[in-house]
């Protein structure tokens, strides 16, 4: 089987993940550590961490959705019309973490930042567990029937244990990447106080890769069936594994910067494991797999449009890796409190 | 909203995907990318780059809201006046696939509908500017920090409302050469009439009776449309009643989108004649009016928004896919129900937040001096004062 444009399309999709995954991730992962400080001071350094480059990064998500609209959209009406109930809640979880942390630092109230630093901090939870648990539910499927119209239930179809499982994985993920970007921000005690903090992550982040890796490998043997028939991608795993494993040594010798870039690919090779376990399906059907299934031929747009969409990306990704490096460029080194900050 | 085509209406995705999604891609990477990187810049980047580079990115965000326009414009035009596709089936269901990029961003309605929708941005932009400056002259704060946004202001606003009068116009043409029902419910035109159709300033439809009772310019409407005094205006009864919109709506919403556009127009003569007399800071009456004249552009916006999209029912788009088609069929009532419930609930509380944060900034006004200001609240007794800044 040969492919044209819509495998192109198929990775930019996916590597559309991987930069919110490796963006968005960090900020939502602060979020989630947000209320492991008490000190209004440092909380404000972690919002101000994030602050100049949250809104850009969430732009991936709408990236993602969007060129799966453009690209396949058999795939994004099923998937969007199927998983109302947890897109409801990603939604809102979205809306509450945008005013949390543009409202927060604009009264001068105890109560007024309390509240508000409780809902940046659930609601960035929130949504990690549910980008885990819409990707859980990809790699497990879904009920599709003969015209890959979903024929599940509500609720809980989405939260069967694989789905929360790989949700948890993506939050101590997320976890871990968004304290390693804080070690990078931060400097004097509280930089003491995080670096505390990163091994615990990394433990719990690898305990819950463990798990995984050993549900996917026993339930959902198919995830491994591309590697079987071509050994050599095992390098990747290996690689994944180094990248890992290199975190807490350049923590330990005071290199965050180079511990984030682990991170960083780390969640690369995590997320081209999932695309070599899951292609060619964009959307698994748990019933007659090879029937039901929205693949990336059958799911396609017509080639005119993916034509189109091929010169907008060569034109548009330049511009935005330009401006993103740029901005990120301008704020690189340790958060200060200013006044205008968050 | 990207969501919300996928969520709601998956028939109207599968069917409008090929045509649309790259338009929706192009606003992604071209508009949202360039606003909101640049908007970090914009706030937090004060101490971090120059006067020069910080002006600029305020342009750039100002370039990105205006191809956000562009391209949602473009494709909201296409449901109204969709060319450039072809119709072919795929899984088993009828599709729109893209014949020709152009054909389809460049549809019939496209800049007419760009420029109406801008220029009722900038009005909104500049009547936030002049109800503001007009509060502060009003309370005698701030008097030449706000003399010279008004007069900035006021000028973007005699242009806005005196463009629109032109592109309303032209919009309206358009209306009625490409969706004449459309153009019969806006102005309540039930029967074709033989000599030139009067236009209603204003009035009360009556559906059943297919009648509206209001005050009626003789032979303004066809004089609007054909430019003389001869040619017809076809009325809602050359249509069968199934292909109408609910006109008792649309009728209301676009006489209000027009009602609005009259007190944006009065505002800025009364503002322009008290400036020329050099009474402004007396005028009182003016400035109140001005003050409350930020609801008008928001009003107008979403008058009009209403009448375009509920006088183009039945068609999601324009006769080639029914609302009713449009729908996901695998999603329930209830489910719809529940989550518009949630969103309108959330929106309403963000809305008074956001009424209750506006209302205090604009009373600490420009002069931004941070100084450490201690809590407000009452602490529990023998807890230290935490301070912070704003």
């Amino acid at each position: 089987m040969t492919y044209g444009l819509e495998l192109f399309w198929y990775i930019v999709i996916i590597a559309s993940i991987c930069n919110y995954a490796m963006l968005d991730g960090f900020d939502l992962g602060v979020g989630c550590l947000h209320l492991f400080t008490s000190k209004d001071h440092e909380r404000r350094i972690f919002l101000n961490a994030i602050g100049p480059v949250w809104d850009g990064n969430e732009v991936w998500l709408v990236i993602v959705v969007g060129a799966l609209f453009a690209g396949f959209p058999d795939a994004y009406a099923t998937l969007f019309s199927s998983f109302y109930f947890p897109l409801t809640v990603l939604i809102t979880g979205l809306i509450f973490r945008a005013c949390a942390i543009e409202f927060r630092s604009k009264v001068l109230s105890r109560r007024w930042r309390a509240t508000w630093d409780l809902l940046f901090c659930v609601a960035s939870a929130v949504i990690s567990f549910a980008v885990g648990i819409a990707l859980g539910n990809l790699i497990y499927g879904i009920p599709l029937n003969e015209n890959h119209d979903y024929v599940g239930g509500i609720i809980f179809t989405f939260l069967h244990p694989y789905a929360l499982l790989v949700g948890a994985l993506v939050f101590t993920l997320f976890v871990m990447h968004g304290a390693i970007f804080l070690v990078m921000k931060t400097d004097g005690q509280l930089q003491e106080k995080i670096k505390q903090w990163v091994n615990p992550t990394i433990i719990l982040f690898i305990i819950t890769y463990a798990i995984t890796t050993l549900v996917t490998l026993i339930y959902l043997p198919y995830m491994a069936e591309r590697f079987r028939e071509r050994p050599y991608l095992f390098i990747l795993v290996v690689f994944n594994m180094l990248a890992i494993a290199n975190i807490p040594r350049e923590i330990s010798r005071g290199k965050a910067g180079w511990a984030f870039l682990s991170s960083c690919a780390n969640i690369l090779f995590l997320m081209v494991l999932f695309a070599l376990g899951t292609f060619p399906w964009l959307v698994r059907s748990t019933i007659e797999t090879d029937l039901h299934s929205l693949t990336v031929t059958n799911a396609a747009a017509s080639s005119m449009t993916l034509g189109v969409l091929s010169i907008i990306v060569a034109i548009g990704i330049p511009l935005v890796i330009a401006y993103g490096f740029y901005v990120y460029h301008i704020f690189r080194g340790k958060v200060h409190i200013e006044d205008h900050s968050y | 909203m990207v969501f919300a085509f996928g969520n709601n209406w998956s028939n109207f995705s599968k069917y409008v995907g090929d045509v649309f999604g790259s338009i929706l891609g192009a606003e992604g990477i071209f508009a949202f990318f360039l606003e909101s990187g640049f908007l970090g810049i914009l706030l937090f980047g004060w101490n971090r780059v120059g006067p020069k580079m910080h002006f600029f990115s305020t342009v750039m965000v100002a370039f990105g809201a205006h191809f956000s326009a562009v391209w949602i414009v473009f494709a909201n035009s296409w449901m109204q006046t969709p060319t450039g596709h072809k119709i072919v089936m795929h899984n088993g269901m009828e599709r729109a696939v893209m014949n020709n990029f152009w054909e389809v961003l460049f549809n019939p309605s496209a800049l007419d509908r760009l420029t109406h929708v801008l220029l009722g941005c900038w009005l909104t932009g500049a009547f936030l500017v002049l109800s503001v400056s007009a509060f502060y002259l009003l309370k005698r704060r701030h008097e030449e920090f706000a003399l010279r946004s008004f007069k900035i202001a006021l000028w973007v606003a005699v242009l806005g409302v005196l463009l629109q009068l032109v592109s309303g116009d032209s919009s309206a043409r358009g209306v009625a050469k490409n969706q004449p029902i459309k153009l019969a419910a806006f102005e309540g035109v039930y029967e074709t009439s033989k000599g030139p159709s009067g236009m209603y300033l204003g009035g009360i439809v009556w559906p059943k009776e297919r009648k509206v009772t209001g005050i009626e310019i003789p032979g303004a409407l066809t004089l609007l449309v054909h430019r003389n005094l001869k040619d017809p205006i076809p009325g809602l009864d050359q249509y069968a009643p199934e292909l109408w919109p609910r006109v008792g709506v649309v009728f209301q919403t676009y006489h209000l989108m027009i009602m609005m556009w009259g007190l944006m127009f009065l505002a800025v003569v009364l503002s322009l004649i008290a400036l020329k007399r050099k009474k402004l800071l007396t005028s009182r009456f003016t400035l109140w009016l001005l003050v409350y004249s930020v609801l008008f552009p928001q009003i107008a916006n979403q008058a009009g928004w209403f009448s375009a999209e509920m006088g183009r029912q039945p068609w999601a788009v324009q006769g080639l896919l029914k609302t009713q088609d449009a729908a996901s069929p695998t999603v329930t009532a209830g489910q719809v129900i529940a989550s518009l419930v949630l969103y309108s609930f959330i929106y309403l509380l963000i809305f008074v937040l956001f009424i209750f944060l506006l209302d205090k900034k604009i009373k600490h006004g420009p002069d931004d001096k941070v100084e450490p200001v201690e809590y407000r609240d009452h602490l529990p007794d023998g807890e230290p004062r935490e301070r912070g800044t704003l």
